[in-house]
């Protein structure tokens, strides 16, 4: 029932765009939104295929949750091969965009090809039409989502687009709806710059129906209660909270992860957007949630107009959205700046121009490290000194990587390209060449096996090994937690809710949500062996791609220098323990391949 | 007492769970599209308000109705269309000073808000209750209140 049983497949070499049923047998298989969309990808692409080339195959993709009123239905997810690292991406977003997607009647958007010139599809009702960009490619996020709305005069439009960067091809870019809310990671954004397809603008004028409406109203309430009791911290604080206890523990990755604490946390951190300085200005505007949340941790924020970055520039004196963990974290610990709103125009500049902030923020670590050690100097960062802890260079650089220009495009080739380039591959902090997330793998155990495993590279969000981290700072017993929580994510990352409910649902409450929604019996055993399918075949996708075991694994920074500080002072990560009990656990040979049996079990076959 | 819906946009996240629920009181399915509540966002999200019919006491898209399709629940106070004589005119939209009642091209007829029969569903779905349903007669009284709590401040600062 919640799945609308439709999606739209558009041939960007043809221009031809053909609604075709889903295939409702992988529905069951792959419930929805990352699943679903993995299964699309492996059954529509070659996964040798080049990410930039036309045979690659992009994918937006919600779930049966999608547009519901459970709590957190906002989410949609952006599947294709990364041109970052060679392997699957999949990056999830919020904001409204995805249920507009489903209440046009679609569970799925399928893309392939690439358009000879610039276009943007839009879906206005059942009138679905690509039009062209010429006008608008080459401007940034906001313009295009002024131009369009205004150009159909339809303000009611939801418009996923990308910036500047993703049309000169930086390897991270993000596709950024509704100003703000952004399928960040992997470089899907770059795939889109390279079809040529600018925006996808929809306006849906149907609903969601639901299979059993009054079971469905009874627990979706009882879910959104217990929500409530939850996640109060979330609401009032947002994820940067998380900053305090990471500099606390000592897993705070400082200065390109040469240290795990910051001296400057505590004017970057949630307190510090909240707290009005001696000029009677306040960081944090108010919260905000995305489509269906209950929770609202997004924050609203806005730069001090005398600030150095915007004293200048009246067209950013305006509120957009603030510092979330991982942003704050990529612009202040990581290269060593403390300046708030430096921090905070940064991030505009990510949404503005389409840019993850992890992966900037981590490569413009790296390159301060090789500044500071004397590799490149002014003469090859267009006269900015790259030094720790400048914050003109942090806002410089983004602009500067967001128009693809200067030092800029050097930037945007990531910190695995970027490094290796200048001679010291050792300096980048990646997995499979995507750029690590705010956690330090020495500090936690499991999330370093999180990270060295996951399958779009170095990922905080696809697994939740947290408690038994902070519980015991060795490599032992973290491979199974590992895995379940890789498994149990990657259902929660198909249903069409977001992740950040994990603290208060475990798979009973969300298999209950589920089984009122859509067909078929729903529980939460099925729920899990659904997610190891969806990781399975994530595996066989990147396998087939020539990624190998020698790619799930660590930068010696990580596996060889000691943490200098901190509750895991002297440790390092223990990944050659934790890698064969993973393999093992997963069903998977030596080198990292799922058995016959594994795969017999799964269906995967 | 006479009730009528209070919106406080300082409270609302933007969520949107009273369009879901408004939709699906009277529709049967999550339809936003055909929301009788309505939030609108300002300035990057920094400000969402909700939006619906004030039920005016003289009301402008009764008066200006040719079928006398639209009748006052007298307990209520709410407005209401009868599906059954409004012919799709559109003289009640073009008359609404506030644009709260809309034409529904599948239906062929006006939705505007009934106060559900008195029990609104968009303010049981509200999170954070921005949208309640109180005294017709004192839903200044909480801007009031704080207001006058500012005043406080000032005169004892």
């Amino acid at each position: 029932m919640s799945w609308q049983g439709k999606i739209l497949r558009v041939n960007l070499n043809t221009h031809e765009i053909t609604p075709e049923a889903l295939n409702m047998e992988w529905a069951r298989d792959y419930i929805g939104e990352r699943g679903l969309g993995t299964k699309y990808l492996w059954e529509n692409m070659d996964p040798k295929a080049d990410a930039m080339a036309p045979d690659n195959v992009l994918i937006f993709a919600t779930g049966p949750l999608t547009g519901t009123n459970a709590s957190t239905s906002g989410r949609y997810a952006v599947i294709t091969k990364s041109p970052l690292t060679g392997a699957i991406a999949c990056s999830n977003s919020g904001g409204k965009f995805g249920a507009e997607l489903k209440y046009a009647g679609f569970d799925l958007l399928l893309v392939e090809g690439r358009s000879e010139k610039p276009v943007y599809l839009l879906i206005e009702g059942d009138e679905i039409s690509l039009a062209p960009a010429e006008k608008i490619w080459g401007k940034t996020v906001w313009e295009t989502d002024e131009w369009i709305k205004k150009q159909h005069h339809n303000p009611m439009l939801k418009i996923a687009t990308i910036g500047i960067a993703g049309e000169r091809g930086a390897r991270y870019a993000s596709v950024v709806n509704d100003l703000h809310r952004a399928a960040g990671r992997s470089g899907v954004g770059t795939v889109m710059g390279s079809k040529n397809l600018k925006a996808v603008a929809v306006r849906g004028t149907g609903g969601v129906k639901v299979k059993d409406p009054k079971r469905f109203m009874t627990v979706t309430q009882e879910m959104k209660n217990l929500l409530a009791e939850h996640t109060g911290g979330l609401t009032k604080y947002g994820t940067n909270a998380m900053m305090d206890t990471m500099q606390e523990f000592g897993g705070l990755p400082t200065r390109n992860f040469q240290e795990v604490q910051f001296e400057g946390a505590d004017k970057v951190d949630a307190k510090a957007m909240m707290k009005t300085d001696d000029t009677g200005h306040t960081n944090l505007l108010t919260n905000k949630a995305c489509f269906g949340c209950t929770i609202a941790c997004g924050r609203i924020a806005h730069i001090r107009q005398d600030h150095f970055t915007i004293q200048n520039r009246k067209e950013y004196w305006h509120a957009s959205g603030g510092l979330e963990y991982e942003t704050a974290f990529a612009f202040g610990p990581v290269i060593g700046v403390d300046d708030i709103d430096a921090c905070t125009f940064a991030g505009y500049l990510m949404n503005e121009h389409g840019i993850d902030p992890i992966s900037f923020g981590v490569t413009l670590a790296a390159a301060m490290e090789l500044f500071e050690m004397g590799v490149i100097t002014t003469e090859d960062t267009d006269g900015v000194s790259l030094n720790f802890g400048n914050a003109e260079a942090l806002t410089v650089m983004a602009e500067k990587t967001g128009k693809q220009e200067g030092f800029g495009v050097m930037l945007g080739l990531g910190s695995r390209l970027m490094c290796e380039k200048y001679g010291h591959p050792e300096l980048s902090m990646t997995v499979k060449g995507q750029e690590f997330a705010g956690y330090d793998s020495r500090a936690l155990q499991g999330m370093g096996l999180g990270y060295a495993t996951g399958n779009r590279g170095a990922c905080h969000l696809k697994h939740d090994t947290f408690e038994a981290d902070m519980d015991d700072q060795t490599g032992d017993g973290k491979a199974d937690p590992c895995k379940t929580s890789q498994d149990w994510t990657a259902a929660v990352d198909s249903s069409g809710l977001c992740m950040f409910t994990m603290g208060a649902w475990g798979a009973p409450e969300f298999a209950a949500q589920l089984d009122a929604d859509s067909e078929g019996d729903w529980t939460a055993e099925r729920l899990m062996k659904s997610g190891e399918r969806i990781w399975n075949l994530e595996r066989l996708f990147n396998l087939a791609a020539g990624l190998t075991k020698a790619d799930d694994t660590l930068p010696e920074r990580l596996l060889k220098d000691p943490a200098p500080s901190g509750t895991a002072k002297g440790k390092v990560n223990e990944l050659d323990k934790m890698l064969p009990e993973y393999y093992d656990l997963r069903g998977w040979s030596e080198e990292g391949v799922p058995t016959d049996d594994t795969l017999g079990r799964l269906g995967l076959g | 007492m006479q009730r009528s819906l209070h919106m406080e946009p300082s409270l609302c996240t933007g969520c949107l769970q009273c369009e879901m629920a408004c939709s699906f009181e009277h529709e049967g399915e999550f339809i936003p599209a055909r929301s009788r509540i309505r939030v609108f966002e300002f300035e990057h999200g920094r400000t969402s308000v909700p939006y619906t019919c004030t039920q005016c006491v003289e009301a402008w898209c009764m008066k200006a109705c040719p079928t006398n399709a639209i009748s006052i629940d007298s307990d209520l106070g709410a407005k209401l269309v009868s599906a059954q004589a409004c012919v799709g005119c559109k003289a009640c939209v073009s008359a609404c000073p506030f644009g709260t009642i809309e034409f529904n091209p599948f239906s062929g007829k006006v939705d505007k808000c009934d106060l559900c029969g008195g029990d609104p569903q968009c303010v049981a779905a509200c999170p954070t209750d921005a949208i309640t349903y109180v005294d017709a007669g004192a839903s200044g009284v909480g801007r009031m209140a704080s207001a006058a709590k500012q005043s406080h401040h000032e005169a004892v600062s």
